[in-house]
């Protein structure tokens, strides 16, 4: 970067602006194929079918929060409360399955999504800040997720099988929640490419008031984007609370920070506006591999995973931070 | 919060209703609510009004409002710092494994160790433009993990040391040393925002990072400071607990306690955007979460409840305190 290029350079500043932006974007695919290249020479145990479906079974659950987290991030926005969303899907589930599966799974899904257009009305026609929004709705809905279980985990009724399926069982040689993942990233990543509910999010994310001006229905989408980011918290609920075959009012704790740092390696920004569904898979895989990579090597105690997990998504961002400065300096 | 700030909405402003206009402004209504509070739970919660337990309702809230202290001053800057419960358990743990050698050891080390990941926020916040949420979640989570490695992995340090656990059980007289300190962090906080330069710096860098700097403010140590000041009062408040606890816990001292803080500082009436804030206000704050836990304790309402009523009082405070000009 220089401060003295001339108009007749202005190819050349193209091209470096253009891989600068190429980095940007994948840098989080070089360095999760550079983990898995590593990993594979390292660990003979890393390679095998087994170990990447256990990866990818292990991360699903935070990739479908973090995929509803990406959409409200896009906008701008954040969204606290998945943990407890999560919790309260799962528990809601659990409570309902002795009716059956399909009222389990449509009252857990329901009521999270139910709170987070609740999150996304306050945020849009009351007009409170998302971050107090969800903050306050991680609060309240762990005291509901705690209340309506007496702080006791509830067992899944072995009769709701199709929702016992949910977290347990196996499509050829792809278990259920992994394929699950795959659909709603396919889903996810074709709304913001090809739809105008899409295509709105972004415009949002730039410039709320520019978004506004056009005669965007802002508050609708806002609205619609919170709620999808609670389904889809419930969604991880439903099926965590299926594969451990108990709804626990306590799951999902801390688990917006890990979907925010999953966003945030991914490459999506978190001013709004720039980002998507591809980058935030990426990001869960990264972080997935990175500490697979860890319990691999079986000599880094928890403790120091902690360290190096918060060490490394600083970094990231640190990097990200300059190539987006220098970006926008071209 | 450099760059990430937002133009204001463009919707037309609605008149205030004339009955907003009788209502006085949002540090009057806390108070309000705080005398409404105490006097309620002085008539229908059996035990409430009892010397022993308001003593217990100020211990209690000794530790939040010491970290809440130095939140103000991070948002009213427009930044956030979600890493002041790892600090306190970083503080702890530290105190707890040099103890061995002496407070005089112990405590400057534990202090400046905990400061220091405040200097770090601050650094990457103010030179690398690093938006303060994602900085001080990395430090929550980093910093967790740190505290776990010093307790020698994971362990509990048990602190066998009669002069460190006055900082958490002594009195001076009737009153326990950590509302003094609290006190003077209060008293520390009002004095700098109020009455020195750094405290126009800190407001100004809050309200218009872009403006402040081309005034003249030292933007960028203005904000180091601001999360070192977080950082060392979380320390502090970390080093109380431990003593109170006679132990280094370092998976439970400050956990959740960013909420704790933020929920003080908003109820309080200081603007998440920046560039107004009240320490007093963050003190009432404070007050009005710790007694209606305490209440509600008392009356066995179950602890759910209480969360659940948490919630709505964030809510409602920064609904009564929305701007109300564009």
């Amino acid at each position: 970067m220089s401060t003295t290029s001339l108009p007749s350079v202005a190819g050349s500043r193209f091209t470096g602006a253009r891989a600068l932006g190429l980095l940007l974007r994948s840098g989080a695919v070089v360095a999760l194929v550079a983990a898995c290249i590593f990993g594979a020479m390292r660990y003979y145990a890393f390679a095998t079918p087994e170990n990447v479906v256990n990866v990818l079974r292990q991360n699903s659950m935070l990739g479908l929060v973090a995929l509803g987290m990406t959409f409200v991030i896009l906008t701008g926005g954040i969204d606290l409360s998945v943990g407890s969303l999560l919790a309260v899907a799962g528990v809601v589930a659990a409570m309902l399955s002795t009716h059956g599966s399909l009222p389990a799974i449509a009252g857990g899904l329901g009521t999270a999504m139910l709170l987070g257009i609740v999150n996304g009305v306050l945020i849009a026609k009351v007009r409170i800040q998302p971050f107090i929004v969800t903050l306050a709705m991680l609060i309240a809905a762990r005291a509901l997720a705690l209340a309506a279980t007496a702080e006791q985990s509830v067992t899944v009724s072995p009769d709701a099988s199709a929702l016992s399926w949910l977290g347990r069982g196996e499509l050829g040689p792809v278990p259920l929640p992994v394929a699950l993942l795959v659909l709603a990233y396919l889903i996810g990543w074709t709304m913001l490419r090809y739809t105008r509910f899409g295509r709105y999010l972004y415009a949002i994310g730039d410039s709320e008031d520019a978004a506004r001006l056009m005669g965007l229905p802002v508050d609708r989408i806002v609205i619609a984007t919170y709620a999808l980011s609670g389904a889809l918290a419930g969604l991880g609920g439903i099926v965590l609370a299926a594969r451990l075959g108990a709804g626990q009012p306590v799951a999902g704790t801390g688990w917006e920070l890990d979907a925010i740092a999953a966003v945030v390696v991914g490459g999506t920004l978190l001013t709004g506006g720039q980002g998507g569904a591809g980058s935030t898979l990426v990001g869960v895989l990264l972080l997935g591999v990175i500490f697979n990579l860890f319990n691999l090597e079986g000599t880094i105690s928890p403790w120091w995973q902690w360290v190096l997990r918060g060490v490394f998504l600083l970094g990231v961002v640190i990097v990200q931070g300059r190539l987006q400065r220098r970006l926008t300096h071209e | 919060m450099t760059g990430a700030a937002k133009p204001a909405r463009v919707a037309a402003p609605p008149s205030p209703p004339a009955w907003r206009r009788l209502v006085p402004g949002p540090a009057y209504a806390a108070v309000a609510a705080l005398g409404v509070l105490v006097a309620l739970n002085a008539l229908f919660t059996p035990n409430f009004a009892t010397a022993s337990n308001l003593w217990n309702v100020l211990l209690q809230v000794s530790t939040v409002v010491l970290v809440a202290v130095g939140m103000t001053l991070v948002i009213s800057t427009g930044g956030i710092d979600l890493s002041v419960g790892s600090v306190m358990a970083i503080a702890g743990a530290v105190a707890a494994v040099l103890l061995d050698r002496g407070m005089a050891v112990a405590l400057p080390a534990a202090l400046i160790g905990g400061t220091l990941v405040g200097v770090l926020n601050g650094a990457l916040v103010a030179a690398l433009r690093v938006q303060p949420i994602v900085v001080t979640l990395a430090t929550l989570i980093a910093g967790r993990g740190l505290a776990q490695v010093i307790s020698h992995e994971g362990e509990l340090v048990t602190i066998d040391h009669p002069g460190f656990a006055l900082l958490g059980r002594g009195h001076l007289g009737p009153i326990p040393y950590q509302a003094l300190i609290a006190l003077a962090s209060v008293a520390a906080g009002v004095f700098l925002l109020r009455a020195t330069p750094f405290g126009r710096y800190v407001l100004a860098a809050g309200g218009n990072p872009a403006a402040a700097r081309l005034a003249g403010v030292p933007v960028q140590r203005t904000i180091v400071s601001v999360y070192a000041a977080s950082a060392f009062l979380a320390s502090v408040a970390g080093l109380i607990v431990a003593s109170r606890l006679g132990a280094s816990d370092a998976a439970k001292i400050g956990q959740n306690m960013e909420l704790d803080a933020i929920a003080a500082v908003v109820v309080g009436g200081t603007a998440l955007s920046g560039g107004r804030a009240t320490v007093l206000g963050t003190v009432v704050g404070a007050l009005i979460m710790q007694v209606i836990a305490t209440s509600f304790n008392m009356l066995l309402v179950p602890y759910s409840w209480s969360l659940a009523l948490k919630a709505a009082i964030i809510l409602l405070a920064v609904y009564l305190q929305r701007p109300k000009r564009v």
